[in-house]
Parts: C-alpha cells; structure tokens; sequence
C-alpha cells in the first residue's frame, strides 16, 4: 500500500505550494500517473480520500491523468505502445524493449480561488 | 503510545541497534493521518505537531457542494510539474554522495517475506567478514528478530521497525546511517521490507538493487511483479539446493526477468549448502 505514502507526498507538496501563496483552500489538483510508474490509480484514490482530511486540498476536485506506456525495441528501436508488461516488438518480434516513458509520477497543477 | 507528542498511534517508525533497545529513535510522519472512519473534524483531537500549515477545521461539513466551485471569476492556476517522490529522490541523492565519498558499496537487497535475505547476508557475513567489512541496516514492520540474527555473526547492524509502513525509504535509511557509522571501504547491506511491490518506488541512494527470488515460489514472479525487476539490476535466484523438489524452471524464470529488464545480471546460488555463493563473493568484491 505505497499508495498511501504517494497520497501523502501528494498532500504535503500541494500544502507546501498553499502556503507559499496563502491559499486556504485548493479547488482543483491535476496529477500525472504513468501506466509504468508502479502506482495503481484506484488504490491512489482511496488513499487520497483519507490523506486529504484536514488539509487544504481537503475540498479538492482531483483529476489523475493516466500517461501510456511507450517502449523502444532494443533490435530495431521501433517505438510501440506495450499492450503487456513483456509485450513483444510489433515491428520485428524481437523480446527485449527499453520504456522510454509511462513512469510519471507528478503533480502538473493546481487551482484555486481568490 | 509515541512518547513524543503522546499520541496513541503504533505505527510510528523505530530505528534500534540490538542491545540498545532502549535508545530508539522514532519519526513521525503523521501529520494527515486521522482516524478514518471516526474522525469527526471536531476541535479535540490532539494533532498540534504540524509543520508549518494551517488546519482547518469546518464544523459543518457537506462535501457534494465543495467540488464545483471551478468557474468562479477569481480562480487561479499554479502549474507546479513537480515529481510527487521528489522529497525521497534527493534524500538518496544525498545518501548515494554520502556513499560515493566514503566508498561504501550501497545494496538494496528486495524481495517477498521468505525468499531467504537474512540466510543469504548470515552466509555471506560469515563467509566473507575476514575480507570485507559489512554494515547492515534490516528493515522489518515489527521485532527485532532480523538485527539479532546479523548481531550473532558480528556484524553492526541497525533494525529500521516501520510499523504499518510496507517499505524503506531514503529519509528512514539516513536516520539509520547516524546510528551505525557506516566505515571507509565497506560493504552496507539494506535488507528492505519483505514486499516485492511498494519498495520498487523508493530509492534509498543505494549503487544496486538486488531482488531475490527463491525457488519455491513461482517461476512467472518477474511478469508479476513487475516493478521490482525493472527497477532491480542483479537477481539472485535463492534456494537451488530444493530444485530437485519442486516445479520451479529457472531458465524460464531467467526469460521472463529478461523480457521485464535485460539489463539484470544472474546469481543463481543456495545460502544453505552454499552451493553457487562463490560468484556471488567475487562480485562483490570486484564491485567495492
């Protein structure tokens, strides 16, 4: 359950950011998660639910962006989308690929109302 | 009950040396943690140890109104793009420096409960003490059991108890190097919390991860779990002494750890018989 310790880094940076600003109350956070970053969304959310009590994100509409995976073959570099975890190169079948991306793990920003 | 702020939570996080049970340290990491199902927002409960932010607390709480308030004329946006284990990446960071500088070979051994980490470590302890100096940090929930096993062979060695916490993390590993003083020209075992998923996220600043797998659990646990092969760089295949009783097809489990991550490198050895220890030791040493 890392997804606890994720939410609550997620509520400590967004507290931060609030009190740079002065913000009492966060409307809105937008979040990045890539399909390759090992964190399971719907487990996130659970955990944010409980992390946010108390907080000024406490209100907040959350919106988690799922970001695809994309490897590169390591025979041809094709670069495909992985549809499995050990997803062979559609270009020329080859098995081993590097992920080039899909491990975000970010917060892109945050709203609020004056 | 945390003897800092009195607080009755029991998942705070420990660090002991085996002996000075009564010299432990304790973090606290509970600033948003309230009690679920019963937290009431009401103005008793006892959390005045926050760092710098505002609570605040509503006595009247109706959350299907708080969410649309998006149009309003005087919203404002702070796009902030910032990496959510930002915190934990430079703390190893800082860690991996502190290793750099004093030639410490840092290793991050992972795996599930049972693959064998603490017979693997006694062995190589005991086996290779003469010719290296090793440090251990043992992270587990709960006991001490783990730091006293490592104590027997000699070892200094630091028990990192994370309570409900199911993985180590770079802030937990510099609380633990304060207690142990790590030597010049050492090798520093962190055995991490027996889970082959939550640790795979954290880097604790340390030169290789090693994930172990026995031979007793499936051959398909690199396609399970994943993370942690991607995020290894050495495998350690455990256990090859009970080979000849079960199931497990190594070449197969090689494959698939291969199909995850084909930059990992093979140790396939039994820290009981000690059969295949060898390379493992020469590795070692080629690396410090």
């Amino acid at each position: 359950m890392h997804e606890l310790s994720i939410a609550m880094n997620i509520v400590e940076i967004v507290e931060e950011h609030a009190g740079t600003y002065e913000i009492n109350s966060v409307s809105d956070v937008e979040i990045d998660v890539g399909r390759m970053s090992g964190v399971v969304i719907d487990a996130l959310r659970f955990a944010l639910e409980e992390a946010v009590k108390s907080s000024v994100m406490e209100s907040a509409k959350i919106s988690i962006n799922e970001i695809p995976a994309k490897s590169r073959c390591l025979a041809c570099s094709h670069e495909f989308e992985p549809d499995d975890i050990i997803a062979v190169c559609p270009e020329c079948g080859h098995l081993y690929a590097d992920i080039i991306s899909g491990k975000e793990l970010k917060i892109r920003k945050i709203r609020y109302e004056e | 009950m945390c003897g800092t702020c009195g607080c009755g939570q029991d998942d705070e996080i420990s660090i002991t040396r085996p002996g000075k049970e009564n010299q432990h340290d304790h973090i606290h990491s509970h600033e948003h943690e309230h009690d679920g199902s019963k937290h009431s927002h009401s103005h008793t409960h006892s959390h005045s140890h926050d760092e710098g932010h505002e609570h605040h607390h509503h006595d009247e709480h109706d959350h299907g109104d708080h969410h649309h308030h998006h149009h309003h004329e005087h919203e404002k946006e702070i796009v902030l793009e910032q990496d959510i284990l930002q915190k934990n990446k430079l703390l190893a960071e800082r860690n991996r420096g502190y290793f750099e500088g004093r030639n410490i070979l840092a290793i991050n051994l992972v795996s599930s409960p049972g693959s064998g980490k603490t017979t693997l470590l006694e062995k190589t302890i005991t086996e290779m003490k003469d010719e290296i100096p090793f440090y251990i940090i043992e992270g587990d929930q709960q006991t001490l059991n783990d730091a006293n096993r490592i104590m027997a062979t000699g070892a200094p060695v630091v028990q990192i108890n994370t309570g409900s916490g199911c993985h180590l993390d770079a802030s937990m590993v510099k609380r633990a190097l304060k207690e142990l003083d790590v030597s010049e020209n050492a090798v520093l075992m962190i055995e991490n919390v027996g889970n082959l998923v939550c640790p795979a996220m954290f880097d604790l600043g340390e030169a290789h991860r090693v994930v172990i797998i026995s031979v007793t659990e499936g051959d398909d646990k690199p396609i399970k779990y994943p993370d942690m092969f991607r995020t290894s760089d050495i495998c350690i295949i455990n256990k090859t002494d009970l080979l000849p009783y079960v199931d497990f097809d190594t070449e197969k489990a090689k494959d698939y750890a291969l199909r995850v991550n084909h930059h990992l490198k093979f140790f396939e050895l039994s820290a009981k018989s000690g059969e295949g220890m060898d390379a493992w030791y020469t590795w070692l040493k080629e690396t410090l």
